[in-house]
């Protein structure tokens, strides 16, 4: 298993941290994995993203322009992946921000409005928790119990507090996906 | 085994505190400030020295003041900041003092961005400081490397009495990756020749200078056998399916990680590709590209440069064998993709 992940969007909406928690989570199931970043302006409020693997065996370049899955969850980051999806390969969207969705026949296709749900469950904060509900009930890479252990290593001690309501957060995705499903 | 989740700059901290290292200074820079920031969370923990000087300069000159005392001591810095502390380390190579600096490179020249590039081998590798000076360069490709060559630096630093740079980019700096920490260093060699305030080094100096112009060529001399020396016994690479490559695939660093997925990827189509992977930069392991060249027909050399390394590579196979190089600049980085399209390209005409 090899699963070449980018997840792209605003700074500030815990797009980095997402690969972090399926990294540390991979490592804990004795996974290789990797975390490239964009890192420098666009980290202070413009788009970032990160390049994530996580895989059985050695990971040869972390840099890839390629992915199986693109996690996008804005609509520069739609227009900027869409095309580098794998054919076969999976994008999910966040559909409250993103006005023009994925077009392609060849991919599958979720959208998810997890900015809407995140302000139903009364913290925006946790958008990116239901994004990754959405992405491990469509493609159970890793174990839930791994994916909240990581969720402790990349979560600061003084929001461990806040651990539930992620957990929460994560399960609402994954509900999500069942209920929206467009496949292609 | 216990795996840790860092990036490569936290990963240089760690490998430079069980290498022995107890002082820092620095001055931060993107894309190296996680260098600076892990070392002053760190090395005040385990009874060393962090600090922040005014500048570049200042930083080199005291790690050169403490490298003359007898401690484990580094910087490091990123392309514009290795521009200034030149000065400092030809200062080092003169004065033949132990020290380690770690480069990140950025995107150059000038200001350029913060993006990451390969564009300071020539002044690093050829020594971007004045006089005939060599500095031991080492170029990690991974994190569990910047953690391990880091540890290495500092033993090949005493071992020689000479500064070691640990070139490295962006990408290597900044990505997240498991690190499986080494063993400490515990056994250190005595340096008679510090100057520490003792009345043992009461009569040790440690200087640059030979006002004489005879006495400055046996100095320089004695410099160019110590580089022989190294030149000998400490290069260091790693080769990919080699024996039967028809072509070799030759990068460091972040480069070279994406030459390994060119050469799986090339593999699985049938082409006879190899990678080798210069671990030092200096010594560079001209011999074993000799030896290759041998049985391959073409090398070829991908960098994120203007290709700086591919002149030492030439110059190894001494137009014996050709050579074609790919890279990219300013922060672009050469995809599989297209350097397998080129090697396509490449393996087309080798049949013609």
């Amino acid at each position: 298993m090899t699963e070449e992940i980018i997840i792209a969007g605003f700074g500030g909406q815990g797009v980095l941290s997402m690969g972090m928690i399926l990294c540390y989570a991979g490592m804990m199931e004795n996974k290789e994995v990797s975390w490239m970043p964009s890192y420098g302006p666009e980290m202070r409020g413009g788009t970032a993203n990160c390049i994530t693997i996580i895989s059985d065996s050695k990971i040869s370049s972390p840099i890839i322009s390629r992915f199986d899955t693109v996690i996008a969850l804005n609509q520069p980051s739609v227009d900027k992946f869409e095309n580098s999806v794998k054919p076969g390969g999976l994008i999910i969207y966040e559909s409250t921000n993103v006005i023009n969705p994925p077009t392609r026949n060849d991919i599958q296709i979720i959208g998810i409005a997890a900015s809407s749900e995140a302000a139903k469950m009364k913290n925006t904060k946790i958008l990116n928790m239901i994004m990754l509900g959405a992405f491990l009930k469509k493609k159970p890479i890793i174990g839930m119990d791994n994916i909240l252990k990581g969720l402790k290593q990349v979560l600061p001690e003084r929001y461990h507090n806040l651990i539930p309501l992620n957990e929460e957060a994560i399960k609402k995705g994954s509900e999500l996906v069942g209920e929206v499903e467009v496949s292609a | 085994m216990l795996r840790l989740f860092m990036k490569g700059n936290e990963a240089a901290v760690y490998g430079a505190i069980l290498g022995g290292c107890r002082a820092y200074y620095g001055y931060p820079i993107t894309p190296a400030s996680e260098i600076a920031e892990t070392a002053a969370k760190y090395f005040p923990q385990v009874g060393g020295t962090f600090l922040q000087a005014e500048s570049e300069v200042a930083a080199i000159n005291m790690v050169y003041g403490a490298a003359s005392t007898g401690q484990r001591v580094m910087t490091a810095s990123s392309g514009p900041g290795l521009s200034l502390k030149q000065e400092g380390i030809s200062y080092s190579a003169g004065s033949e003092l132990p020290l380690v600096v770690v480069d990140v490179m950025r995107g150059g020249p000038g200001l350029g961005n913060i993006a990451p590039e390969q564009g300071d081998y020539n002044q690093i590798v050829k020594g971007g400081g004045h006089g005939n000076y060599r500095v031991i360069v080492l170029a990690p490709n991974c994190v569990q490397e910047m953690c391990d060559l880091t540890k290495a630096a500092f033993e090949l630093a005493d071992k020689y009495r000479n500064p070691v740079i640990v070139l490295t980019d962006g990408f290597v700096g900044q990505m997240m990756e498991p690190v499986v920490l080494p063993e400490p260093i515990t056994e250190f060699q005595e340096k008679p020749w510090v100057v520490d305030g003792t009345v043992k080094t009461v009569n040790n100096l440690i200087s640059s200078i030979e006002l004489e112009p005879e006495d400055l060529e046996r100095h320089n001399i004695k410099l160019q056998k110590k580089y022989k020396t190294i030149s000998e016994n400490e290069v260091r690479y790693e080769e990919l399916y080699t024996e039967d490559a028809e072509v070799i695939l030759m990068g460091y660093g972040i480069v070279s990680r994406v030459l390994q997925s060119v050469v799986d990827e090339a593999r699985s189509e049938g082409l006879p590709v190899g990678l080798l992977r210069p671990v030092t930069l200096f010594p560079f392991p001209t011999n074993k590209i000799q030896e290759l060249s041998r049985t391959a027909k073409l090398f070829f050399v991908s960098e994120m440069s203007n290709g700086q390394m591919f002149d030492d590579v030439r110059l190894a196979l001494e137009g014996k064998s050709p050579a074609k190089f790919f890279g990219h600049m300013g922060g672009v980085v050469p995809t599989t993709e297209e350097i397998l399209e080129q090697l396509k390209m490449i393996f087309n005409e080798l049949k013609e």
